[in-house]
């Protein structure tokens, strides 16, 4: 706020401290510090007398000693020996996992109800409506808790494939759905480099293989837009781009020797292959329909934010209505969905927090439970906590900012 | 002209032909139809998809829910009544239902107070929520605080009367002082709230000794619990952290670096972290911060985390309604020699907030959704409630579907009729021309 | 308290700082009230009924102090705790004593600073498995899924178990004994784990208790105590006396039904003694002479509590076992009160 009073000149008294616009800003601001200081200090001085009393302190000692506990679903080696700190390292993997794949669910949800909310057809319209309006006003926890004891309840457990006549049986011979979570196959490379522990340098391979890949459809694709320029005639790349993706990849794994691990009853579960947890599968599921509901209002407003006159002055120009929602229609409205889309992706990992309410090992389980629970070092666990996730949402919102100034209209 | 064209012509029609209802496939229900349901082969096809959808949920549902039991005192009995029936039994509704609004400890005698409170914040609320009403009643929105607090907590009535006082008094004096300077009138009635406030609580044990019959009986606020601790949660944080909010997006926006600073680190701190965390910090953290042996209750440790979490979002919705606002008006707020209070109070904020409400109503109906986070730092409120006693009760071990199936309805109802409410705010308030 | 609470809520100025704190009994006798952490609900031992009233095992020991130290039954507080957050409650003293089923570990009494005052009963940590998996043995649970209820050392045990068998296993840990029971009986997990005086009552409420068993192995020891805050050892006496005099009247056959005739007319030293009308035990404990007297017709003597709470009469079924008097084989041994 500016303020376009003159200074008066010369003598300084002690109320033009707070009236002078000269003195003002800078005493208010030694009043907001002092008074900063003095709680900061009450707070400190109050905690460390609490402290004091019960013969506590501050020590992140125990994040070194051996955590004594198990975790069902960990992204690298862990075991009840590892150290708190690996433990809450598992944690952290936990809840980067199911945040970015409620996030690509979520998206996926939310788009496809977003479109179908401005369906011509009545019926999937209201069907829609009703989908976001029942998601958005109910409290994500309770959700979270349906949809974990839906799936317990409605899914068979694995005995009931056991037995010569099973009530259940595996999808294809492949997959097996229980309600302690889905088996699906795991690849394996028979003739892998590294042997058993080397894998990651296979699959390194392979990413590098789909990367090359790319690099060359996106040549193809070049060279096709030359030559329209020139030409006129824009030549078929279609096949052409699909043996680039695919050929190589294929006979890279057949060199490898890819194998499938089929799962199989084995004892009390199921073995082999990759199990997805039914924790995470709840919560994977249930952040991603409750967030869908919130992106598909975005996305509805996104659409509905560009005015009607663009589409039909697209058409107007000629252009084929994909080439309308390519070219005009998306990229409007993309500047309009984005930046909520982003929040709503801070909002999604952050609320995989309630993963505790379905025995999920996320960061807030693991060192915020029963981390927490067996040290009994609240503060510390606490503070870690909210630093974890401090820096996931400053990185997402730092993701943001910069696409916020890419798209800025640029304004005379 | 006529007449040669009279003669040269067999037949005239005079009249004009009564019109023609339109062919049957252009109108009613089949025009309706072929137009909204069936226009291209896909759409015919998600019609069909969407009613089929519709049925399984239906057939799912329908003879669960009509064939409950209602009548029953424990799951055994009421799996008994069944007889092998897959139907609901909504008896634990019926059995539980005092816990289930009030809490299991809040005493039953009393329940007309918060029932009370609860009718009454209809009224309080009606004046803010619809500017129609006649402004005389914001009086007892102001007053309507105090009131929910005596009867909701019960004790003497001096309590909420010393602390209103305070706020009347601290009025008057920054009324007599602000037309020397806003600081003077602002710090003015602060310090003569805080004197009423130390004045009267030393006088109120002697009060309410005199007055004994001004007094309801107390409750200690760990008794509530229930759908009414997520009501009083969701309505005490949204109403403290209004000014909070306000005050911090000002904050934020001011050009004395050192107050944007702490405003901005206040504000992405708190949004950066989970709600849950700030609970943690509430349940395990927050009492080593107070003086030792003061014992701040779980409620108010609670309410101090939601209303900071609050008045974050709060300030960042209120930040977009000041930065919406035409530069103009601050230019103008200037032009007319208006110092920066003036200008805030009398032209900016008046405009902001106005376009800053829907924003406000959606993080209001946010936040009463996430107060049933505090059932996992152990309090007793709907969710917590059905998580805790009722679940772990002998007769009701088992009862998930009915439980949930209500704590999901009554927040439906509740946040739906926010959300439409805001909708039908922002027509109201849709000035733009488009 | 009300008053610093209402302005503080409005005005965020602070509190006045609380006068430095005095001896919890001083505590205790001044407020009039007894604060005591419960468990948030486990049938038998803390559960608030459908009238809100709570009640069980752990419940009658605070009912017991209460009764000795302000000669109220009815005046304590019970206030319900989570295995997070109890530690914390007991430490910045929102409780006076802690009585939620909690093991008595080194590291909670040395590290975290508390005092176990006794242990009111001795449990472990055992297994329930449906009948129809045919298993008889944990050591037979190679690659099952086991639910957990979070919270207490149950976590570590099972860890330590299975480790020191060479078995694997995969851990479903669960908030609350409704949500684990539900992943149970749904078939989600093999075995369901906890203590076992947990697990039994668990069973109870089953709709087909004799569906399932408890394994044999029993995989840790647990003494469940009541316990206070370290460093405040009057009040730790308090607690810790209230407790033995439960379990010296048992002993001694002193009931709630009997308790007024035996006080006046007893022969037995050690019950005049303990009842208070010889010598002077309540005074040393800055406690009425008739303190004993007052907790044992609040809920009657240990026996009486367990059998009313989670005896064999009782839903939950509990034999005495390890929580009989010395003198019937047990483990529950009162210093003598002299």
């Amino acid at each position: 706020m500016t303020s376009l009073t003159d200074p008066q000149r010369g003598s300084f008294r002690l109320s033009s401290l707070l009236n002078d616009t000269r003195y003002r800003s800078m005493t208010l601001q030694v009043i907001a510090a002092v008074v900063l200081a003095l709680t900061l200090g009450y707070l400190y001085s109050n905690l460390m007398a609490n402290l004091q009393e019960q013969g506590l302190d501050i020590s992140f000692d125990f994040l070194y000693s051996p955590a004594g506990y198990d975790i069902n679903q960990t992204l690298i080696d862990y075991n009840s020996q590892s150290t708190n700190l690996r433990a809450a390292v598992v944690g952290v993997l936990n809840t980067l996992l199911v945040a970015f794949l409620a996030c690509v669910t979520a998206t996926v949800f939310g788009v496809i109800a977003g479109v179908l909310r401005l369906s011509k057809n009545w019926l999937v319209r209201k069907l829609m409506a009703f989908y976001v309006e029942i998601f958005r006003n109910i409290p994500v926890l309770i959700w979270i808790i349906i949809i974990f004891t839906i799936m317990t309840a409605v899914m068979p457990a694995p005995s009931a494939f056991r037995g010569d006549t099973p009530s259940s049986s595996m999808l294809f011979d492949l997959f097996a759905f229980t309600n302690r979570g889905v088996y699906v196959p795991g690849p394996y490379f028979t003739r892998g480099f590294g042997g058993e522990d080397g894998s990651w340098i296979n699959w390194l391979l392979v990413i590098g293989v789909l990367v090359a890949s790319l690099f060359a459809t996106r040549a193809v694709s070049a060279r096709a837009n030359d030559k329209q320029a020139k030409t006129g005639v824009r030549p078929k790349t279609f096949w052409l781009n699909l043996a680039i993706w695919f050929v190589p990849v294929i006979v890279l794994l057949f060199a490898l020797g890819l194998q499938w691990d089929i799962p199989e009853l084995r004892g009390f579960n199921f073995g082999g292959g990759i199990k997805i947890g039914g924790p995470l599968i709840a919560l994977w599921f249930a952040l991603s329909i409750y967030t869908g509901a919130f992106i598909a209002e975005n996305v509805r407003a996104g659409i509905q934010a560009v005015s009607r006159g663009q589409t039909e002055a697209a058409s107007a120009l000629g252009l084929r209505p994909r080439r309308v929602m390519n070219l005009v229609v998306l990229p409007q409205a993309l500047r309009v969905i984005i930046p909520p889309l982003i929040s709503q992706y801070l909002n999604i990992t952050k609320n995989s927090s309630l993963a505790i309410a379905v025995g999920y090992a996320d960061i807030t389980a693991t060192l915020g439970g029963i981390t927490l629970n067996q040290t009994g070092r609240a503060i510390e666990c606490v503070l870690l906590l909210m630093l974890f996730y401090l820096v996931i949402s400053l990185c997402i919102s730092a993701v943001m900012n910069v696409y916020n100034n890419a798209m800025k209209l640029k304004e005379r | 002209m006529s007449d040669t064209h009279a003669e040269s012509v067999a037949f005239v029609r005079e009249t004009a032909l009564p019109p023609v209802p339109p062919p049957v496939a252009e109108r009613g229900i089949y025009k309706w139809g072929r137009e909204n349901l069936f226009a291209t082969p896909l759409n015919a096809l998600l019609t069909v998809a969407a009613i089929y959808v519709i049925y399984l949920v239906l057939a799912g549902t329908l003879p669960w829910i009509l064939g409950g039991v209602w009548t029953t005192s424990s799951l055994a009995e009421c799996r008994e009544v069944l007889d092998g029936r897959s139907a609901a039994c909504f008896s634990v509704l019926t059995d539980r239902w005092n816990q289930l609004l009030f809490g299991f400890k809040y005493p039953p005698e009393l329940y007309w107070r918060p029932l009370l409170a609860f009718v009454l914040m209809f009224l309080a609320a009606a004046p803010v929520l619809f500017f129609d009403l006649p402004r005389k009643l914001l009086f007892f929105t102001g007053i309507y605080p105090f009131l929910a607090y005596w009867l909701i907590w019960g004790g003497t009535i001096w309590t909420p009367i010393v602390a209103l006082l305070g706020f009347v008094v601290g009025y008057f004096v920054y009324e007599k002082l602000v037309h020397r300077s806003f600081a003077t009138g602002f710090f003015g009635g602060v310090i003569a709230a805080l004197a009423v406030w130390y004045v009267g609580g030393l006088a109120i044990p002697d009060l309410a000794r005199i007055t004994s019959g001004l007094r309801l009986e107390a409750v200690p606020s760990r008794d509530l619990g229930g759908f009414m601790l997520n009501m009083m949660l969701g309505v005490t944080c949204v109403s403290l952290s209004l000014p909070i909010g306000i005050a911090l997006a000002l904050g934020r926006q001011s050009s004395m670096p050192l107050i944007k600073w702490i405003c901005v680190i206040f504000i992405e701190f708190i949004r950066g972290v989970p709600l849950i965390t700030l609970l943690f910090v509430a349940n395990v953290m927050l009492a080593y911060f107070f003086p030792p042996g003061s014992g701040v209750d779980l409620f108010l440790r609670v309410v101090i985390m939601i209303t900071m979490f609050s008045s974050a979002y709060i300030a960042e919705v209120i930040r977009g309604g000041l930065a919406a606002l035409p530069k103009g008006q601050y230019e103008a707020a200037d032009s007319l020699g208006l110092d920066y209070p003036q200008a805030m109070r009398l032209i900016i904020l008046p405009q902001a907030l106005k376009i800053s409400i829907p924003g406000i109503v959606n993080i209001a109906v946010g936040l009463f959704k996430d107060t049933t986070l505090v059932s996992i730092i152990s309090m007793f409120d709907l969710v917590g409630m059905i998580r805790g006693p009722i679940l772990a009760s002998t007769d009701w071990n088992g009862v998930y579907w009915e439980l949930l199936g209500f704590a999901a309805l009554l927040f439906f109802i509740v946040c739906y009729g926010i959300s439409q409410y805001s909708q039908w705010l922002e027509r109201r308030l849709a000035t733009d021309h488009r | 308290m009300k008053k610093s609470v209402f302005l503080g809520a409005l005005t965020f100025a602070g509190l006045a700082a609380g006068a430095a704190a005095a001896g919890t009994l001083e505590d205790v006798q001044a407020r009039g009230k007894l604060n005591c952490g419960v468990t948030t609900g486990l049938v038998g031992f803390a559960a608030p009924d459908a009238n809100g009233e709570w009640n069980g095992f752990d419940v009658a020991v605070c009912r017991a102090v209460a009764a000795a130290v302000l000669g109220d039954p009815t005046a304590v507080e019970f206030i319900p705790t989570t295995g997070k957050t109890r530690f914390t409650a007991l430490a910045s003293g929102e409780i006076d004593m802690l009585a939620r089923n909690t093991t008595w570990t080194f590291s909670r009494d040395v590290d975290l600073k508390f005092d176990f005052v006794g242990v009111n009963y001795y449990d472990g940590q055992g297994f329930m498995v449906p009948k129809a998996l045919g298993v008889s043995s944990a050591k037979d649970l190679d690659g099952a899924t086991v639910c957990i209820q979070t919270g207490t050392t149950t976590e570590l045990n099972l860890a330590d178990f299975f480790r020191a068998n060479n078995i694997n296993y995969e851990p479903v840990p669960i908030e609350t004994n409704a949500e684990a029971q539900q992943q149970y009986l749904a078939g989600a997990c093999d075995v369901y784990t906890t203590d076992a005086s947990g697990l039994a009552a668990t069973r109870a409420t089953f709709e087909n208790p004799d569906e399932h068993t408890l394994l044999p192995e029993i995989v840790s020891k647990e003494p469940l105590g009541p316990l206070v805050r370290h460093g405040d050892n009057e009040w730790g006496d308090v607690v810790r006396w209230t407790l033995n005099a439960l379990i010296t009247a048992e002993e001694l056959g002193v009931t709630s039904a009997n308790v007024g005739d035996m006080a006046s007319n007893t022969t037995n030293p050690e019950v005049a003694r303990l009842l208070g009308t010889e010598g002077n035990l309540g005074e040393m404990m800055g406690l009425e002479a008739d303190w004993a007297k007052k907790a044992i017709m609040s809920e009657g003597n240990y026996g009486e509590i367990f059998a009313k709470n989670i005896g064999e009469e009782t839903p939950i079924g509990l034999a005495r076992g390890l929580n009989a008097q010395w003198t019937d084989g047990g483990l529950l041994y009162s210093p003598p009160f002299r």
